[in-house]
């Protein structure tokens, strides 16, 4: 057990030393041959893989691509997201998410019996809510409320970070939003688009909370970031825990 | 007597000092600053993003537009505010020149606006505005098929100079001066522009040409320099 975890680790290192290395443009030829595959964000040219777009290269065995390092939010089916209703319409609710387009809520895709004409009572003009999408067509990203921690948004604070910070400020299987989390006793919910919402019994821990996830936003690119905000966490911890004493 | 010697003391095929930097504009969703000697040009990029008014957009594939302005005080004599014919020229221009090198076919009905800015102008300022547009779309992750980077060759008298500045242009003795604008993709190196204000040999043109292609070379490596230095 112990050796499979070694393995584990020294892999991981080599894929995260990697990933730092190379930082590929439009145009620059990433892999030749045919026995690679190309992955997003890259296309086939005769036998030479492009990337198509400024980003990260993520290289395994077959496969290329490229993960972007700036940009808009891309949707993707599956996707958790926080959108403001931009409007109301008869079958359900325009929201922006971010992304290039509009989303949609339809009016079915709430847990309960909404009528037509209570609408504004459930989502109004300027509400946010938590959201799933689940589908993505050519101009239309639809969503659903109807899910596990989804719903509307009453309290707590929002805060937006590049899209493209997500994944690191998740963690590993969420690894870095949990130690986040158990900090700073709050609930926090992270939409792939860049919106997050926290919600703590105290203020004063939800601003501890957006100050760590500020952190990790800023340190995204630092190697073995997970310790350093355990670390940086700790300290902080202590401070404002000095201070209550003090006062 | 004929030009022998460049007024600025460069090699004939020698460019300005080039400065980039990517990211000066917080807002917006890419951005670059691309200075080329006394030319300095500020691209921001903003989208994908819904075109409005709707029966602008295009069903099939996504838009690019582009506003290119150039600042009141960024010539000696103050230029007026505002688009002028030359403005508008140069815009569209940019943006047929642009064009080719984005793919936007998976986001039918947007539009990615580029808004160039000059801030100070001596000569070359399209060029200098493609070269920072390039930059500012792959900062915004704009999907791109290759990098693109622009040069203006000209000929002084008779001889094919490189990065032409404003004295150059107006160099009256000889055969005159002519300035060639033109854009080189980064991997299959075909041209996106060309424009020609003066006269020349056919003979010439296509030594300029290869001139241009040299340049541009020279100017993509910068640029992809600048890309991989901004993280």
């Amino acid at each position: 057990m112990k050796r499979s975890k070694n393995k584990m680790t020294e892999k991981e290192k080599k894929e995260t030393k990697s990933e730092k290395r190379q930082i590929v443009i439009p145009g620059e030829i990433i892999a030749k041959g045919d026995d690679v595959l190309p992955g997003d964000w890259t296309i086939r040219k005769d036998k030479d893989i492009i990337a198509t777009r400024f980003g990260v290269l993520d290289k395994s065995d077959r496969l290329v691509k490229v993960m972007p390092l700036s940009g808009r939010y891309i949707p993707r089916r599956g996707n958790v997201v926080i959108g403001v209703i931009e409007d109301l319409t008869m079958k359900g609710w325009i929201v922006d998410i971010e992304a290039p387009y509009s989303a949609f809520l339809l009016l079915k895709e709430c847990p309960m019996f909404i009528k037509e004409s209570e609408m504004d009572s459930v989502y109004n003009v300027g509400d946010l809510f938590v959201g799933k999408i689940f589908n993505v067509g050519r101009g239309s990203i639809d969503l659903t409320t109807k899910g596990r921690g989804l719903g509307k948004i009453k309290d707590g604070i929002i805060i937006k970070v590049n899209p493209n910070r997500v994944p690191r400020i998740i963690g590993k299987e969420g690894s870095m939003i949990k130690l986040i989390k158990t900090a700073s006793d709050c609930e926090i919910t992270v939409g792939q688009n860049g919106l997050i919402w926290i919600k703590g019994e105290e203020t004063e821990d939800e601003l501890f909370a957006e100050k760590a996830i500020n952190f990790v936003n800023e340190n995204t690119i630092v190697e073995g970031l997970t310790e350093k905000v355990e670390d940086w966490l700790k300290k902080n911890k202590k401070s404002s825990k000095k201070e209550e004493k003090k006062e | 007597m004929s030009y022998t010697k460049r007024s600025d003391g460069r090699k004939m095929d020698e460019l300005r000092p080039i400065i980039t930097k990517v990211g000066v504009v917080p807002s917006a969703d890419g951005s670059a600053m691309f200075a080329q000697g006394d030319t300095i040009a500020i691209a921001s990029v903003h989208g994908p993003r819904i075109l409005n008014p709707r029966h602008q957009q295009d069903p099939g594939r996504g838009l690019i537009r582009v506003h290119y302005n150039m600042l009141p005080f960024s010539v000696s004599d103050r230029i007026r505010p505002g688009l002028s014919r030359r403005s508008q020229e140069i815009s569209k221009v940019t943006e047929w020149a642009l064009t080719p090198v984005v793919m936007l076919d998976d986001l039918p009905g947007t539009v990615v606006d580029v808004h160039i800015n000059i801030q100070q102008a001596n000569a070359g300022t399209r060029c200098a505005g493609i070269n920072a547009a390039a930059l500012a779309l792959a900062h915004a992750g704009i999907p791109m098929k290759e990098m693109i980077s622009a040069v203006a060759i000209g000929k002084i008298d008779d001889k094919i100079v490189a990065d032409i500045t404003k004295e150059e242009e107006d160099y009256e003795e000889g055969e005159g001066a002519t300035d060639i604008p033109m854009t080189f993709l980064s991997n299959s190196e075909e041209i996106s522009l060309l424009q020609l204000d003066g006269k020349i040999q056919l003979k010439r043109l296509k030594e300029a040409l290869e001139a241009g292609k040299k340049a541009c070379k020279e100017i993509n490596k910068i640029q992809e320099k600048a890309l991989k230095e901004s993280i």
